[in-house]
């Protein structure tokens, strides 16, 4: 590579537009876009579902659909025109100059073959011999933080967990000894700690390896640590540029600003401030936008707004943004309404509406018995919101699945509902204990009939708990359908014609129609944009306050769980470490697991927190071989020593009934100084 | 490996119900045995003689258990009709319409993988469009047609191949060859069409999915993607067709066996279903389910070997 070569960007984006051609018809996904990615920087592209991003990482390595048609511009990967080389050529690039990590490590990885094949494949075709390829596959799952390499190489991918997937494709990756390094959606999916050390080994990799990184991401905090520049994409065009600390903490885009106003701030909680919510839906790929391409959404529009796409406009070192008012913007971040709690939170509290003690489950018999729940007891009092966190594996989804009764609980554990118990299995409760209780689960296209229109859906819920007659339940649907604010158009519809959001909506409708006490949600934000987020908690925090309703939130997002949460429980393998209210669960003193999951959680405001990480050693234990005495005492920073692993630690009840499972007395439990 | 004791076992149950419904079927059908075996012009008195003789004159539930039992001692029985041990008419009759199969299988797979590689190749494209419905013509016409039409064809009209799918006695491995192979190409049409689309499914699933777009992206040749990465995870659902259709294949070897006159197992039974020679028919159609839980026992295995999913559970 001659000198000029290497002063040009490593990967450098110019005008460039596609469109898929879909029944006949061109769709414009990429409508002009301009940036570039320096050697050895780190730049991310932000933006919610459909803008595009994942299009421009494709794109990047020439590997896109069939249907998709260039219709101008150019992307210049180390200085050569991608779509001008033969396919010869691209190939050369893909083996030494670029290579991607995926979102799903798990179906990126062939089933069928080991991993040290896989790896050393990558040496191979850069023309290493066999030895030396087995070497370099071992050097490389070295570099990636893997201990136990020679089992790693001859294991297949399924027999590792996500966090370890993860790092097996970034060996790959790295092992083409690139200069770029396309990275689409990393950590989504994975759990808040191992997406800690999947950001701390990129971080590292990056200062050894000198390779430059495209970010792919809508996580807006993963981005804030990882990355030197950030470009908000939206509708296939680029809004705003600059570098990662001006444009989050001074974003002069109105739909950058939204975006970070959808976020719980950390420490936030419901009664302090409603989220904003962006109104409506990104541009459809196709949908002629003249002006502006946000002008649609954004709430400092006027009507020069749509006259023509504005220019950028310099508005700080380095950071520009596509707004004719972007002067304006830094005035309208951040305000955000307040509300007061309601009032009958303050009245003497009735009685829980569930409460559960000492409920267990486990799969199997004798040899073969896994014990997913131990003797897990809480309850929840009326209007309240308790919110369950915990890594993958320590039971959060069971747990909802064993309240609604679509698992049985282990003999001996009891389940009460305002008092009275209630059978084990849903098919055994009486039909008022059975609709009395709901669920909302993570995904909403498989949990609601695609079969049937939103109004059959809702109404059939209506009929059968409330027994209405016809004309009730065609008013009971109106009503359900307005209070998880649908329009009533939208009962017209089959599930499969609404956006995800709506159809989260239809999903909550469907559970709160028949008047429930009390509604499980499984993830229920999981599988939505930052801005459909915002819309759902906003919709959940409105039905406990005016209809009274009683939640359980199971979610991995910590943020969103202290945001909603009135108390918290934290579970580890199966059993609670820590119950108690939102405030005192994360400001602490709290568990050390907890303190763990709060400070591998990413958020905006620390980049250098990152550094005083509290780490957990190892992997969750497996089932087949629990831990003795305490259960986290295999992982657990502060592990006291025999103790730890002899003994079940003592339920340690402060005030507020906030319960901490921990040898360690109290005040010397770790406190969480930025969480308030 | 409970597994396939599970397996096993369970195959023992299903042939024992197999050789009871089969069994009754018979019995349920008109006539007897010695009126069929000596014709209509045959005194009532010989007939029940020979009915004695061969123990058809005894309850149903007698007969039934007598052959069972014989069957659990090793002892086939002996053909009413024919009046010789079973063994002797089945073990040339399973050879030959081994033969046959074996035909059949190096004409189909090979045919059908490359045909279902190919269409997935050109998924969406004009060339798949012409490989998948030609397949799914293939595979809607009834085996006995494509055999009555074939044999017009190619035996009776353009004279290329001989009507009977027996070769003369002594004759060479070439002539066999040439007897055997319109038949074989009966089977292959039919049964050939289906295993195309599901080896054309499988590739499609694989080439599609994101490992396959890892091996591109690593830098990989096109070919080198194709056998390394795809066709190991495209072919494994063939693998479970393939001996899933075993008795798709027995089926239609009873029919182009008697439609091209070869002494093969499914011909043997039918002439005695016919003869409602009830001994041969039922240790012919045991023989038969028992290859058939073989197969597709040894199909999993087979499975389990090229899937490694199959064999380490998280």
């Amino acid at each position: 590579m001659n000198d000029e070569a290497r002063r040009e960007p490593v990967l450098r984006v110019a005008d460039l537009r596609l469109a898929y051609r879909v029944d006949g018809e061109l769709r414009e996904t990429i409508r002009g876009l301009s940036f570039q990615v320096e050697r050895g920087e780190a730049y991310a592209l932000v933006g919610e579902s459909g803008c595009g991003k994942s299009t421009v990482a494709f794109a990047a390595v020439h590997y896109l659909p069939d249907n998709t048609v260039h219709l101008g511009g150019q992307i210049l990967l180390a200085g050569q025109d991608i779509r001008a080389l033969s396919w010869q050529q691209r190939r050369l690039l893909r083996k030494s100059v670029v290579s991607m990590v995926y979102q799903n490590a798990a179906t990126a990885l062939n089933p069928t073959m080991r991993i040290g094949d896989q790896i050393a494949e990558v040496f191979l075709i850069r023309g290493f011999s066999r030895a030396e390829a087995c070497l370099g596959a071992e050097d490389a799952l070295r570099k990636v933080r893997i201990s136990d390499v020679g089992k790693v190489l001859q294991s297949y991918p399924q027999q590792l967990s996500g966090g370890m997937q993860q790092r097996v494709v970034i060996a790959m990756a790295i092992s083409a000894s690139p200069e770029l390094i396309i990275l689409d959606e990393p950590t989504t999916g994975l759990d808040a700690t191992v997406e800690a050390e999947i950001l701390e080994l990129l971080e590292n990799l990056r200062q050894e390896l000198k390779v430059a990184l495209l970010f792919i991401s809508h996580n807006l905090a993963v981005v804030a640590q990882l990355c030197d520049r950030v470009g908000t994409l939206y509708a296939g065009r680029m809004v705003e540029e600059g570098s990662t600390s001006s444009l989050l903490f001074n974003p002069h885009h109105p739909y950058t600003a939204s975006l970070l106003r959808c976020l719980p701030k950390r420490g936030a909680d419901k009664w302090t401030e409603v989220l904003t919510t962006i109104e409506g839906l990104p541009p459809k790929p196709g949908s002629i936008l003249t002006g502006c391409v946000f002008a649609g959404r954004c709430t400092l529009v006027k009507p020069e707004c749509r006259k023509g796409h504005p220019e950028a406009i310099v508005v700080g070192q380095g950071q520009k943004s596509w707004c004719i008012r972007a002067a304006e913007v830094p005035a309208m971040a951040f305000e955000r309404p307040k509300q007061a709690p309601p009032a009958d939170q303050k009245a003497p509290p009735l009685p829980p509406v569930i409460e559960v003690r000492n409920l267990s489950k486990s799969y199997g018999h004798g040899p073969n018995k896994v014990q997913i729940l131990s003797d897990v007891s809480f309850a929840i009092r009326h209007q309240e919101v308790l919110g369950i966190v915990g890594e993958s594996g320590s039971g959060k989804s069971t747990l909802a699945k064993v309240i609604v009764g679509l698992e049985p609980a282990d003999p001996g554990s009891a389940l009460m509902l305002m008092g009275r118990p209630m059978a084990r299995l849903l098919e055994q409760r009486d039909p008022a204990q059975a609709g009395a209780i709901q669920m909302v689960f993570q995904d909403p296209s498989d949990s609601l009939n695609p079969k049937h229109k939103v109004k059959t859906i809702l109404s059939r819920t209506a009929t059968k708990a409330l027994r209405l007659t016809a004309s009730d339940a065609k008013q009971r649907t109106f009503e359900v359908a307005k209070s998880v604010k649908l329009d009533p158009s939208h009962v017209e519809y089959y599930p499969g014609a609404l956006s995800g959001g709506l159809r989260q909506r239809v999903a909550i409708g469907r559970a709160i129609a028949g008047k429930p006490q009390f509604v499980v949600c499984d993830e229920p934000t999981s599988a939505l944009d930052v801005s459909v987020q915002a819309a759902i908690l906003n919709l959940l925090v409105d039905l406990q306050r005016h209809e009274g309703l009683s939640f359980i939130f199971v979610s991995h997002d910590l943020d969103v769980v202290r945001y909603i949460s009135d108390r918290i429980m934290v579970l580890y393998f199966g059993r609670v470490m820590e119950i108690g209210p939102a405030e005192a669960v994360f400001s602490g003193p709290h568990h050390p697991y907890t303190e763990a999951l709060l400070s591998a959680a990413a958020h905006l405001e620390r980049k250098e927190v990152s550094k005083n990480r509290v780490r957990l050693r190892g992997e969750p234990p497996t089932h087949r071989f629990p831990p003795g005495g305490c259960v986290f005492h295999t992982r657990c920073p502060r592990k006291l020593g025999n103790i730890c692993e002899e003994k079940a630690p003592p339920r340690q009840i402060g005030g507020n009934g906030h319960e901490i499972a921990c040898h360690i007395p109290v005040n010397q439990l770790g406190r969480t100084a930025d969480a308030r | 490996m409970y597994y396939y004791l599970y397996r096993l076992v369970s195959a023992f149950v299903t042939l024992f119900i197999l050789s009871a419904i089969v069994f009754f079927g018979t019995v349920i059908l008109p006539g007897d045995v010695g009126r069929r075996i000596l014709g209509g012009l045959a005194s009532e008195t010989a007939v029940a003689e020979l009915n004695r003789q061969l123990g058809t004159d005894r309850p149903v539930i007698e007969q039934y258990s007598s052959w069972l039992g014989g069957l659990l001692h090793g002892d086939l029985g002996t053909s009413f009709s024919m009046r010789v041990p079973v063994g002797e008419l089945l073990a040339p009759a399973l050879l030959n319409s081994a033969i046959l199969t074996l035909l059949i299988l190096v004409l189909l797979l090979p045919t059908a993988i490359v045909g279902g590689v190919l269409a997935a190749l050109l998924r969406g494209r004009p060339g798949d469009h012409l490989i998948t419905v030609s397949a799914m013509a293939a595979t809607t016409v009834p085996d006995f047609v494509i055999g009555i039409l074939l044999l017009l064809v190619f035996s009776l009209g353009l004279g290329w191949f001989p009507t009977s799918a027996t070769a003369p006695a002594g004759s060479g491995f070439l002539l066999q060859l040439h007897h055997l192979l319109l038949p074989a190409l009966c089977m292959v049409i039919g049964l050939g069409g289906y295993v195309l689309r599901m080896v054309r499914a499988g590739v499609v699933v694989a080439l599609e999915s994101d490992y396959t777009r890892t091996a591109f992206l690593k830098g990989l040749s096109p070919a080198a993607v194709l056998f390394r990465h795809v066709l190991r995870n495209g072919l494994m659902s063939t693998v479970a067709v393939i001996s899933s259709q075993i008795g798709y294949i027995f089926g239609g070897l009873v029919v182009i066996e008697v439609i091209f006159n070869y002494d093969g197992i499914g011909r043997l039974i039918y002439v005695a279903a016919n003869q409602k020679d009830f001994v041969v028919l039922q240790t012919g159609i045991i023989i038969v389910g028992s290859i058939y839980f073989m197969v597709s026992i040894l199909g999993d295995i087979v499975h389990s070997a090229l899937d490694p999913r199959t064999r380490f559970k998280r």
